[in-house]
């Protein structure tokens, strides 16, 4: 079994939220990279998502354009994920799923990209601007090597093209919980329920709910409405806001407050 | 023959190019723009509104002009040049500005979005929203404002916010970026109003649509004054607007030669020029497979050309498609040949270019000496020169 769905099966026998908080390929450096990512498995964490930079990040809000520019400027390449992806999983068997863009994914091959993720301990792939439609070649060679390949859900998806979406879907559906971009928001959308809701019927598979979630008690409110949760952006300004050498502490503190709220 | 009036297909595609790359927080929004592209484009009342707005507003038909001066000092072809410069803003981006207006407020959203670089479909969009009585913000690189600064006061005095974009490279890539992002937060208040024929299906068709009646015009004008249908036809391209409008008219005319000219800028480096067809491979930017200049892991690199209007990292995806089946051929001309293009034409004919159209009066230029006398030779004059006026003295060593 593919470890995301065994993720969500002890989640659900538990009634706890899978809690993925996010890791940028080579944010702050390579190296505290993995520090961090094995601080949030200590602090937690029931699934990480590792994310490869790009240039042009249209899905993400500053926060992560920072730590993506931050680290493209240390010329941080798609092997460097891999790498990062091998370290983590030889220490833990949480699931690991990656994300990136179309571009850099493409340049690679999706073929070469789904063995090599798959070969360094990867169980799915997330790619923003990657549409079902434009997916086959992408989930075909996902399939072929065990990985999941996972699709999104938006706010201003309508009931018909959620259940689109839901047919072949795998692992989990990333629902975007605002219309935007990335980045820690102070409160979750008051149609967030209703959304959920929506995705719910549309879908069989587990609803994990992305953007702005960043505090324990957005957590809480999602129980019920949602089987897991990513944080990215609140955990990436914590390590940025700290004095140097305190970061990667600080924010494996903040998962251990998600996570006993998950 | 080539089966261009079936493209895009159904998905968006232009053979291998195209498509619809984007977060799924836009695909209802751009289902909703095609429908009611669909809907209206082809509809008589709005055929006839923005037929009187591109005559009784815009200025058009602009015309078609013999550069008897240019051809007789340059002793070959004859040089025709296309008046884009004359239409209302200073270039061809009214024509699209016009039409996609027209279905901002068809869709009932008061805002209006653009991304723009060297500013003029910034200008454009700043005027149409102006005249319709909608709200217009308009993202532009920092380096493109400090560079085009003239038309920041434009967009300014037409009543726009203009927001200068600092992350990447700042310029009209990221631009596109910024006004994605926003398009992404506020989608359903908000129309994007895209000024390339480049992005997620269905711009780059909607712009190829809006911008189809420079070919249209022009192909009759050079009938009536040339007796024949051009032999070459010249435009400078980046993501493509002003080519992909004059060489729609001419696709079917195998006798015509279509020139697509990138800018060279300062030589052959990486990160030194704009060549996206020449020098670029096939990857995903801003919703849209097409040619890209990238480095071997896919992220994108920097471009330069004096030209702020050329300096992007990709091309439409219909060009793209052109050039890949051998339809559109591709040149490159730097900034020094833009410049000297650009003195001649000012100093033989009075006219002075927007340094974007100056690189298809190079190619002109260039061909013109080694081809006869009954040769006809039609190029693009995309938009007139006023808005680079600070670079131009620069270049001549002087100061505005």
């Amino acid at each position: 079994m593919n470890r995301i769905d065994s993720a969500f099966k002890s989640a659900k026998a538990e009634s706890r939220l899978v809690l993925a908080p996010y890791v940028t390929v080579g944010y702050p450096t390579l190296e505290s990279a993995v520090e961090l990512a094995l601080a949030y498995v200590e602090a937690g964490a029931d699934m990480l998502e590792i994310g490869m930079p790009f240039s042009d990040p249209i899905a993400d809000g500053p926060t992560v354009q920072l730590a993506s520019q931050i680290a493209l400027e240390r010329g941080v390449w798609l092997e460097d994920a891999f790498r990062l992806i091998e370290r983590i999983r030889s220490q833990t068997d949480i699931p690991l799923a990656l994300m990136g863009y179309a571009n850099p994914f493409m340049q690679f091959g999706f073929g070469a990209l789904s063995r090599e993720s798959s070969a360094a301990g990867a169980d799915g792939l997330i790619v923003p601007d990657v549409l079902p439609e434009q997916a086959q070649d992408i989930e075909a060679a996902n399939a072929e090597h065990g990985l999941h390949f996972i699709r999104f859900a938006a706010p201003t998806s309508p009931l018909e093209r959620l259940r689109q979406i839901d047919q072949g879907a795998r692992g989990f559906i990333y629902c975007v919980s605002v219309t935007g971009v990335t980045g820690s928001r102070a409160e979750l959308s008051e149609s967030l329920p209703a959304y959920l809701a929506r995705v719910g019927k549309a879908t069989s598979i587990p609803r994990v709910v992305g953007f702005g979630i960043s505090r324990p008690e957005h957590l809480l409110s999602l129980h019920g409405r949602a089987e897991g949760a990513i944080v990215a952006s609140a955990l990436i300004d914590i390590v940025q806001a700290s004095p140097p050498g305190q970061g990667v502490e600080a924010a494996a503190a903040h998962v251990r407050s998600l996570a006993a709220a998950a | 023959m080539l089966e261009t009036r079936s493209l895009p297909d159904a998905a968006g595609f232009y053979g291998p190019f195209g498509g619809r790359y984007v977060p799924e927080t836009l695909v209802a929004a751009l289902d909703e723009l095609e429908a009611s592209f669909q809907r209206h484009h082809r509809d008589p009342a709005f055929v006839d509104e923005l037929e009187d707005l591109l005559h009784f507003y815009a200025g058009r038909p602009t015309p078609t002009y013999h550069a008897t001066r240019l051809s007789r000092e340059l002793g070959g072809a004859q040089i025709y040049l296309k008046r884009e410069d004359l239409a209302h803003t200073g270039a061809h981006k009214i024509n699209n500005a016009l039409g996609q207006g027209l279905l901002a407020r068809v869709s009932g959203k008061q805002r209006v979005i653009a991304e723009t670089g060297a500013g003029q479909h910034g200008v454009a969009s700043a005027t149409v929203c102006a005249m319709l009585g909608l709200d217009c913000v308009v993202y532009m690189g920092e380096e493109d404002v400090h560079r085009q600064a003239l038309n920041v006061a434009r967009m300014r005095t037409l009543g726009a916010e203009v927001i200068p974009v600092t992350s990447g490279t700042r310029t009209l890539k990221d631009a596109i970026n910024e006004a994605l992002r926003d398009w992404v937060t506020n989608v359903e208040t908000t129309f994007y109003l895209f000024g390339s024929a480049t992005g997620p299906h269905p711009y780059p068709q909607i712009v190829r649509e809006f911008q189809r009646v420079i070919g249209r015009e022009a192909r009759a004008q050079i009938q009536d004054l040339a007796g024949s249908l051009p032999h070459t036809v010249v435009a400078c391209v980046n993501g493509g607007s002003n080519a992909i409008g004059m060489f729609s008219a001419f696709i079917d005319d195998p006798g015509v030669t279509l020139v697509g000219i990138e800018a060279g800028g300062r030589g052959g480096d990486q990160g030194d020029h704009a060549a996206t067809v020449e020098s670029g491979t096939p990857g995903i930017l801003h919703g849209a497979r097409s040619l890209l200049l990238q480095d071997e892991g896919g992220q994108i690199i920097g471009t330069h050309s004096i030209a702020a209007g050329l300096d992007y990292p990709g091309v439409g995806p219909e060009l793209a498609y052109l050039h890949h089946v051998g339809r559109v051929d591709f040149a490159t001309y730097g900034d020094a040949d833009a410049m000297d293009a650009l003195q001649l034409l000012a100093r033989t004919e009075g006219i002075i270019p927007a340094l974007e159209s100056a690189h298809a009066v190079a190619c002109a230029v260039r061909i013109a000496p080694e081809a006869s006398s009954d040769h006809v030779i039609l190029v693009n004059l995309s938009g007139r020169g006023d808005k680079d006026m600070e670079t131009i003295a620069a270049e001549l060593g002087t100061r505005v």
